[in-house]
């Protein structure tokens, strides 16, 4: 469904991305995991064009999105939702008026479907009651879950969730893993996650590839990707200090 | 060798000051396209102009019946002079119609709602709102900055309008209340020396100064640099760049208008 073949990305002299190849099936979670700062939400935007690569292609159901222009590239982006590491609510707007904000400017809806619909959404993120809130009155796990019921509303085809539980005490980041497990059941969306909370990720994808030093060292079923003796994927799993990731060099 | 350093920094600043304009002049163009092709919802556009007209309006009239009262003030007190205080309805209408009007105006909307529209944008690029837009498939100009533009160039001349009268309505304070002169000439004057041509020449500048400020300041936003420090210096940068830019643009307009 979505293919990335040797594509670069560089911030200045610093290489991010190096001649990545990586093939992200239809209907599955697959998660994108790796060390702090190695690219992966960088990864996750080449995805959705908010990003260009400097070179290699980034195909979404055969069509190389590098070479769309910018309506192309929103006939692509419809495919899609995004639920951003910190939410990206638009703080100037109520729950109810952000989760609704999709509805209200690409449906020809009225008010009462769209209340409706806005109302099971987050009826489905257990988030009932709080309409009138703005954002900045919701805890960050809340503001993950309206975000959740804003990017499934147009029932998308490929979601990407870009850190979908960074910050969060274990018992909210497991109910959001569960969230994202059961709606994906329910919606039957492709789901990539960048993540880094080890082993809870790999209890609801389908598949893992790690990224280091701007490449994928290893990819495959959660299973297999468990078990990888891959040294560095192995000093990831288990969390070690010692091996060829080094962060105190 | 120390030539040498000195020609580099110099091609340097120049080639990054062209990059600049030439990312401006883009933005502006994309701009005009969207406020063409996509203008946006009236419900957006009625909040800007509320947000830019009306909220102005205090900081506008307070302002207008200072700068009408010191009009009246310095040019009675230059008119004595000549003997001509009769005049002082005239010279306090041409100056505030023509140039103090404008240019008053648009530097104070800029000072109030510019600065406010860089920092909104700004915020909103930062915490990626701007990107949750594009993800969502919708054009983030036709929100965030057409309407902003639509509301400007429609704002600042209504404002510029009620400077105007409001200034004059200082002057007629000053110059007729404190200083004696008859009312009858006081407008008689004025009556007798406003021209079409110079409301009109009030008219093309604060609607070119509100275009100004809606497009220096959503751009700024637009590009503002990383964390709160890239949003306050662009905020910063917004205010000058309008400021400079409403100065000089007076200059050119004034000797083509004239």
């Amino acid at each position: 469904m979505i293919k990335l073949v040797n594509v670069c990305k560089s911030f200045g002299s610093q290489a991010v991305l190096n001649n990545l190849c990586l093939d992200i099936r239809r209907g599955e979670i697959t998660a994108i995991v790796g060390p702090s700062g190695e690219g992966k939400s960088v990864l996750l935007k080449q995805l959705i064009g908010l990003q260009a690569p400097d070179s290699g292609q980034v195909l979404v159901d055969g069509t190389d999105i590098t070479a769309l222009g910018r309506s192309g590239m929103n006939r692509i982006r419809e495919k899609f939702g995004m639920l951003f590491q910190n939410a990206a609510l638009f703080d100037s707007l109520t729950v109810f008026e952000n989760v609704a904000f999709p509805l209200e400017e690409k449906t020809r809806l009225s008010r009462e479907e769209i209340r409706s619909k806005v109302h099971e959404a987050l009826r489905h993120v257990g988030l009932s009651g709080i309409d009138d809130k703005y954002p900045d009155e919701l805890s960050g796990g809340m503001k993950k879950r309206v975000g959740l019921a804003r990017a499934l509303l147009l029932k998308p085809q490929i979601i990407l969730f870009d850190e979908p539980t960074t910050g969060l005490d274990p018992i909210i980041c497991r109910a959001i893993h569960q969230l994202i497990a059961d709606t994906h059941r329910l919606f039957g969306f492709t789901a990539i996650i960048v993540s880094h909370e080890i082993p809870d990720i790999f209890d609801i994808s389908h598949r893992v590839a790690m990224l280091f030093r701007g490449e994928i060292i290893e990819e495959g079923p959660t299973e297999i990707f468990r078990n990888s003796r891959h040294p560095v994927v192995r000093q990831f799993i288990d969390g070690s200090l010692d091996g060829p990731i080094q962060f105190l060099k | 060798m120390a030539i040498r350093f000195l020609l580099q920094q110099l091609g340097g600043s120049a080639l990054t000051l062209l990059r600049e304009m030439g990312r401006m002049l883009t933005f502006l163009g994309y701009a005009l396209y969207i406020v063409v092709r996509r203008p946006g919802r009236p419900i957006h556009i009625l909040k800007q102009l509320h947000f830019i007209g009306t909220k102005s309006l205090f900081v506008i009239c307070l302002t207008a019946v200072f700068t009408g009262m010191v009009l009246g003030l310095q040019g009675y007190y230059t008119l004595a002079k000549f003997g001509s205080e009769g005049m002082l309805g005239s010279a306090v209408a041409l100056s505030l119609i023509r140039e103090l009007g404008p240019v008053l105006t648009a530097l104070m909307v800029t000072g109030r709602a510019g600065s406010a529209i860089t920092a909104e944008i700004g915020i909103m690029k930062i915490t990626e709102q701007i990107d949750a837009l594009k993800s969502m498939a919708l054009e983030p100009f036709k929100y965030l900055v057409s309407p902003k533009i639509i509301a400007a160039v429609l704002a600042v001349p209504l404002l510029c309008a009620l400077f105007d009268v409001v200034g004059i309505a200082g002057g007629y304070l000053v110059g007729v209340k404190l200083l004696g002169i008859n009312p009858g000439t006081y407008f008689f004057e004025m009556e007798k020396s406003v021209v079409g041509r110079d409301v009109l020449s009030g008219f093309v500048k604060s609607l070119s100064f509100g275009l100004i400020i809606s497009w220096v300041c959503c751009f700024k936003g637009y590009t503002a640099g990383h964390g709160a420090e890239g949003v306050s210096r662009g905020t910063t940068a917004a205010v000058v760049m309008s400021s400079v830019l409403i100065l000089v643009w007076d200059y050119f307009l004034t000797s083509v208008l004239l």
